[in-house]
């Protein structure tokens, strides 16, 4: 039996005992309707929480689970307003439906902008339960308690577990959302608390579902071979020896990509077979001669240098306040650095996989997506049917970081399973990630600082050029755009009286896309490690600079100096750019790191903080380098002001696992020669490893009663620059070009 | 051939060349093995044979003929690993962690009480992206302490 029909059988054993409905249309996909506002076996009014006799609670979860723990921050919220007992609380996984709204699991806001909303829903099931007591009881309602799973009476002293009520609460008329009272937040009883991850045991037993594990009857399993480089083309195929390997069953040309890439299918052509080894026996052998194209003549090391050339130009200014070029010329000293950061893939542990079907009027897909609603469309678009006739299931995900916010891979299961005319999987080896990715861009920033005889910084001239996410959409698109410019450029939080930042374009040749913190990776990489070099400078302390930097208590108002700026999306009223939050975490991790101690021991520290994602992250690593040149990472300490926050371990380790994943983004790189990724596995594109990984990670939450900020993204951005800042402490060298090498020469 | 999986006995007759990783997944459905890198670079697919951790995606069927293969699915949840793994809740996306566990499990079965660099040496070859790197450290050790 499948995985997944065994999932469906454990469910449909388990909500047959329960006389459950809901659950079973959470699973079984689109073709089943839902109950509309309950029946006498199920309470569920809305979308994300429904009640059985049994007392059994199911919340559904709209976004995507792929290691930051939304499945338990979910139930947290809703059980929390509900009042529910944990113990009875399940986690069902919502398809990809606009009735939830927004459900692309990127951009670190799956609570910020659920919270509100999903406490609404338990609120609102936990009044209709007492709304239902008090009429069964002919009581008034004011007089019902329910707590902990339980409605009582004090005056009558009767009693009742949520279970019992469905059935008279499923007749209510359920209320309008914003009517519901919330509870106080000293009340909260699961927000705000560490519980454990919901999945954590069928993690274990090896039982859990990801996009990988999907098995139908009859499914065929397909391998691609992709064009090298980005819009190359099959010249010529000779596939008598793929279709020769056991197995294989047919071999497929993909249509040819065009530009815009976007989220469409890469081309090539597929190897459709039995079973995995087969399919990649197959592929193995075929014989193809490719077309490489225009993008044949990218050399990421060229386009570097051609990358600086730009940042040593005037660019287009962005941000502008006072006379950058007065300041500068009139500075007691003037500093200068440029810095580079390559390519990165985002390499989740489990590449990027979808099964499909696919009929005359309908196609299903189970895929490890992050952007269920993106990915329906795409595949209603390539097949040419409505949206309405296609769902999409969303198993878990090993790992996102950005890669699985493009539904590309559901596009090729999907024409796949078409042509086929049977159920297909498509597996992406660890080759086929490295090198057919969405890449997270190349970047060069060049940073200018006038600072007057106090050692005081006067001057600020930044100037960054990267090929821009858009370019992915649009070829005409090269100026690093608003959106990415928001991210640690336009936002810089220093207070500096003269301030120039300035764009510079740069051309794509490879498809660039989102990784985790997106542009704060290099923007938080330049403007933290220039902070340091300036501290060095002025022969100040870095923390004592980096305090002095960020200056005075107060919000930035880049409206008022003529910014483009979104602010994540999110109100610049609710989340200002604060920068007394900043200094308080550069306060924090200097407190836990005890930053003012001398180190007798070899040990020498480097710190950084950042915005990002509405979050304050400040970092401070400790190294040690032996006298091979090898360095090691003893401790790191984060302190994190995310607002108000949901699962205490979770932020926990948001901020260790955020941490490792930005010293994975220092040490590896992905380079193009040819138009060709040079990079293949894991043992040419370098990541953390646990010999790198820090020996502990010591992470303060700053207990905070502000809006929900990001959590899976803000930990990332600080740690590189921190990294580099360390390194230099301890050997008197500067990396200013990323990757930094796992051995210091002399 | 014959091999057992699990302590079941299983029978096998197709390509003596297919890693017991496909084998595991698409034939027996064991789906908890991952596949990670197809080439023993990321300790995904880690599996024990005769009692020994390998790579699973890299030793051939042929190499499993009368032998004992046990998978993440074959360990009790009350193995002082797997609490040990709910004690610390090392997983994030929980990808990487059956081949983690049947790692440690390898380690402890030599090493009963590793030091640092002995379990350093013995992960080193397990990739996690999500960078559960230090609790996994962690929970080796409390493992470690509770089997004592």
């Amino acid at each position: 039996m499948s995985a997944v029909d065994l999932q469906r059988r454990q469910f449909l054993s388990s909500s047959a005992k329960a006389g459950g409905l809901l659950l079973s249309v959470q699973l079984l996909g689109a073709q089943h309707l839902m109950a509309k506002s309950g029946s006498d076996a199920v309470f569920s009014p809305g979308l994300f929480v429904a009640i059985d006799a049994s007392g059994k609670v199911t919340v559904t979860c709209h976004r995507s689970e792929m290691g930051q723990h939304i499945h338990t921050a979910v139930a947290q919220i809703v059980a929390d307003e509900l009042e529910a007992d944990w113990a009875k609380v399940v986690v069902a996984q919502g398809l990809g439906d606009p009735k939830y709204g927004d459900q692309n699991t990127d951009g670190s806001r799956s609570v910020r902008r659920n919270l509100t909303r999903l406490r609404q829903a338990g609120a609102t099931a936990r009044l209709m339960l007492r709304q239902a007591a008090a009429a069964t009881w002919e009581v008034p309602v004011e007089e019902i308690s329910a707590e902990n799973h339980q409605l009582s009476h004090a005056g009558s002293g009767r009693s009742a577990d949520y279970g019992e009520m469905v059935a008279a609460a499923a007749q209510l008329e359920v209320p309008d959302a914003d009517t519901v009272p919330l509870k106080q937040r000293k009340d909260w009883r699961y927000i705000g608390t560490a519980v454990n991850n919901v999945d954590l045991q069928t993690m274990l037993a090896g039982t859990a579902v990801y996009g990988h594990d999907v098995q139908l009857p009859g499914m065929q399993v397909a391998v691609i071979a992709r064009p090298p480089v980005l819009f190359g083309t099959v010249k010529s195929l000779d596939d008598s020896a793929a279709l020769a390997v056991a197995g294989v069953s047919k071999v497929v040309r993909l249509p040819a990509l065009t530009a815009p890439a976007a989220f469409k299918a890469l081309g090539g052509v597929a190897v459709i077979a039995k079973n995995t080894w087969a399919a990649m026996r197959g592929r193995d052998a075929l014989k193809i001669e490719w077309e490489h194209g225009a993008n044949a003549s990218y050399s990421s090391k060229a386009f570097r240098e051609a990358m600086l050339e730009g940042v040593r130009k005037p660019g287009e200014a962005t941000r502008t306040q006072g006379d950058v070029d007065a300041a500068l010329a009139a500075a007691s000293q003037q500093v200068s650095a440029e810095y580079t950061v390559p390519h990165l893939s985002q390499a989740p542990m489990e590449t990027p996989a979808a099964t499909a079907t696919v009929s005359a009027d309908a196609a299903e897909i189970w895929a490890c997506t992050q952007t269920p609603q993106a990915t329906r469309g795409m595949v209603a678009q390539a097949l040419g049917m409505p949206p309405e006739q296609v769902s999409v299931n969303v198993t878990l995900l090993g790992g996102g970081f950005g890669r699985k916010s493009k539904p590309d891979f559901s596009v090729e299961a999907a024409l796949l399973a078409r042509e086929v005319g049977a159920p297909v999987k498509v597996i992406w080896t660890r080759e086929d990630d490295i090198r057919n990715g969405y890449y997270h861009t190349v970047s060069a920033q060049r940073i200018e600082a006038g600072l007057d005889a106090d050692g005081k910084v006067t001057s600020w001239l930044h100037r960054t050029a990267f090929p821009p996410i858009p370019s992915t959409f649009d070829p005409s698109q090269k100026l690093p755009s608003i959106g990415e410019l928001r991210l640690g450029f336009s936002d810089n939080p220093f207070e500096i009286a003269n301030m120039r930042l300035e764009r510079v374009a740069a051309d794509a040749h490879v498809r660039i896309g989102w990784l985790r913190a997106v542009a704060n990776v290099y923007h938080a990489f330049a403007i933290q490690s220039f902070a340091h070099e300036l501290a060095v400078a002025a022969k100040r302390d870095p923390k004592d600079f980096l305090l002095d930097l960020i200056g005075s208590s107060r919000h930035i108002d880049l409206g008022k100096l003529g910014v483009e700026y979104d602010n994540y999306g999110d109100s610049i009223e609710t989340y200002p750019i604060d920068t007394g939050r900043l200094a308080n975490v550069v306060r924090a991790v200097a407190r836990r790191s005890d930053w003012d101690r001398k180190r007798a021991d070899g040990r020498f520290l480097g710190i950084a903080a950042h915005r990002s994602f509405l979050s304050y992250v400040a970092t401070v690593v400790e190294v040690t380098v032996d006298d091979k040149g090898q360095w090691r990472i003893p401790q790191v300490h984060v302190a994190i002001d995310a607002g108000t926050v949901v699962n205490l371990d979770s932020v926990r380790q948001q901020c260790e696992g955020g941490s490792i994943y930005g010293l994975s983004c220092a040490i590896g790189q992905i380079t193009a020669t040819d138009g060709v990724i040079d990079q293949g596995n894991f043992d040419t594109y370098t990541v953390a490893r646990m010999a790198q990984a820090p020996g502990a990670i010591d992470v303060h939450i700053v207990d905070s009663t502000y809006a929900p900020a990001g959590v899976g993204e803000p930990p990332t951005p600080p740690f590189a620059p921190a990294l580099a800042n360390a390194l230099f402490e301890a050997t008197g060298k500067r990396f200013r070009d990323l990757p930094i090498p796992l051995t210091i020469k002399s | 051939m014959k091999l057992s999986v699990n302590g079941k006995a299983v029978d096998y007759d197709g390509d003596p060349q297919m890693p017991i990783l496909w084998f595991l997944r698409d034939e027996l459905q064991l789906t908890g093995t991952k596949f990670g890198c197809g080439r023993a670079l990321c300790g995904a697919c880690t599996v024990h044979l005769d009692g020994q951790a390998v790579r699973a995606c890299v030793i051939p069927m042929a190499a499993a003929a009368d032998k004992a293969i046990t998978t993440i699915e074959g360990i009790p949840s009350e193995h002082s690993l797997k609490l040990a793994w709910v004690k610390h809740n090392v997983p994030q996306c929980g990808y990487c962690q059956s081949g983690q566990i049947m790692q440690a499990a390898d380690l402890l079965q030599r090493t009963p009480k590793p030091n640092d660099a002995e379990i350093e040496q013995a992960m080193t070859g397990n990739i996690c992206r999500c960078g559960t790197y230090t609790r996994i450290r962690d929970a080796i050790k409390t493992a470690a302490e509770s089997s004592s």
